[in-house]
């Protein structure tokens, strides 16, 4: 692993500084992608600056309509929490089912969606749910964030805070997870709100994205056949030696289906 | 720069390289060679260690991330005579082989069984270890050996 300088900022102010100060430095959230990224000399920043001394960016609020979760926010905790078991519960199930238990205790919401892994689970909630992702300069919808292959709308420096779900009536999350890496091959997240039925998917396309087709077909009402039909483009759908595009794109539908059947019940 | 942090209850006050992790700390700094390095690309699990109650992979951990942690290794755990019950239980149902993924195997087991609230069976236990891996593929008696200790814990 190349050298670097190590910061431990305990406030937001002095880690944006940090970052600002130093072109090529990298943050550091839970450090799942990174360290390995470093050790295999595919990112050599000069400094890296470790966000977990940072006061209030880690924990979980519960308002009546919204539920907010610290950028570093560990998956362990999401997955425990009884304020997202109670809100969403669909989006504790989901945490629960990033990687392994190891990586749950180190890897956090905010280094998940500023790293934007194509096969990455939190980033269909955020889309499904029209999460608003609140940065230390701006608040985003979730709409405007996924940008592409680990693209999105952050700009250099730009530190996530939190990010804040509004809470469905309902929701689903299924996936066909990958058996070693347990990233998802594809997933596919449903939720009630507003006025009809929203999905998001991930694992297929370059980043997560929102399957409108479907949420047309749907009209406000999960059918689960109606993801057999629906419309779906997989000419620009990741195609590696795991599953090939139109693969993805069947792996897609049947996800759907299922998330939309277990809605439904 | 400097790196506090306390290993088995022992409080350390180290010289560390920026960019050390946290498992050359604890194999090569404190001569704790139980901690296993597999794969060090953060799949195996034989490096797994407790900090601050959890287990993580201290292959995949900055030493600076361990600032003021709470360390516990294979060493802290137990010792001869007076095994952990988790250690006795894989001794008993002979949940080794090679024994290279064993004490990675056993912090997991234990923060599984600390969290898992009396609630663990075959599958649990499966799923609950995944990111340890056996290349003995001795699984069978390891899951018997978890379900055993979770009595006892």
């Amino acid at each position: 692993m190349n050298g670097f300088d190590y910061h431990r900022p305990e406030t937001l102010e002095a880690a944006v500084a940090a970052r600002a100060g130093a072109p090529d430095s990298a943050y550091l959230a839970g450090g799942m992608t990174l360290i390995p990224t470093l050790k295999q000399g595919l990112a050599e920043p000069s400094d890296v600056i470790d966000l977990a001394a940072v006061a209030g960016l880690a924990g979980i609020g519960l308002e009546v309509d919204r539920l907010t979760i610290g950028a570093m926010t560990r998956h362990a905790d999401v997955a425990a929490s009884a304020e997202v078991q109670r809100a969403i519960p669909a989006l504790a199930y989901l945490a629960s089912e990033i990687g392994d238990a190891q990586v749950r205790n180190r890897g956090t919401l905010g280094g998940s969606l500023a790293n934007s892994d194509p096969a990455a689970d939190y980033p269909a909630a955020v889309i499904a749910l029209g999460a608003r992702i609140v940065t230390d300069r701006r608040t985003m919808a979730a709409d405007d964030y996924f940008k592409g292959l680990f693209e999105t709308a952050l700009e250099p420096g730009e530190l996530i805070r939190a990010v804040e779900f509004p809470v469905p009536r309902r929701a689903a999350y299924r996936k066909f997870r990958h058996p070693a890496s347990r990233y998802a091959v594809a997933g596919v997240f449903v939720a009630e709100i507003g006025e009809g039925i929203r999905v998001g998917v991930t694992g297929a396309g370059p980043c997560a994205f929102r399957w409108t087709a479907l949420e047309t077909a749907l009209a406000g009402k999960p059918a689960p056949a109606a993801a057999e039909t629906a419309p779906l483009d997989f000419r620009r759908f990741n195609a590696d030696l795991h599953a090939s595009a139109e693969y993805r794109a069947q792996l897609v539908r049947v996800m759907a289906r299922r998330a939309l059947a277990n809605l439904a019940a | 720069m400097k790196l506090s942090l306390t290993v088995n209850e022992t409080a350390h006050e180290l010289e560390v390289a920026p960019n050390a992790l946290l498992v050359e700390i604890i194999r090569g700094d404190l001569g704790l060679t139980g901690t296993h390095v597999g794969c060090d690309t953060s799949q195996c699990g034989a490096c797994t260690v407790e900090m601050d109650g959890r287990a993580v992979k201290s292959c995949t951990v900055l030493a600076g991330q361990a600032q003021d942690a709470r360390v516990t290794t294979i060493e802290g755990l137990g010792a001869p005579g007076n095994l952990h019950p988790m250690q006795t239980a894989f001794q008993a149902h002979h949940a080794l082989q090679c024994g290279f993924c064993t004490p990675g195997m056993i912090i997991s087991a234990i923060d599984l069984v600390k969290r898992a609230d009396g609630r663990l069976d075959e599958a649990a236990v499966r799923e609950g270890l995944a990111g340890n891996l056996c290349r003995c593929t001795g699984y069978h008696n390891i899951v018997e050996a978890v379900l055993a200790a979770a009595g006892q814990m």
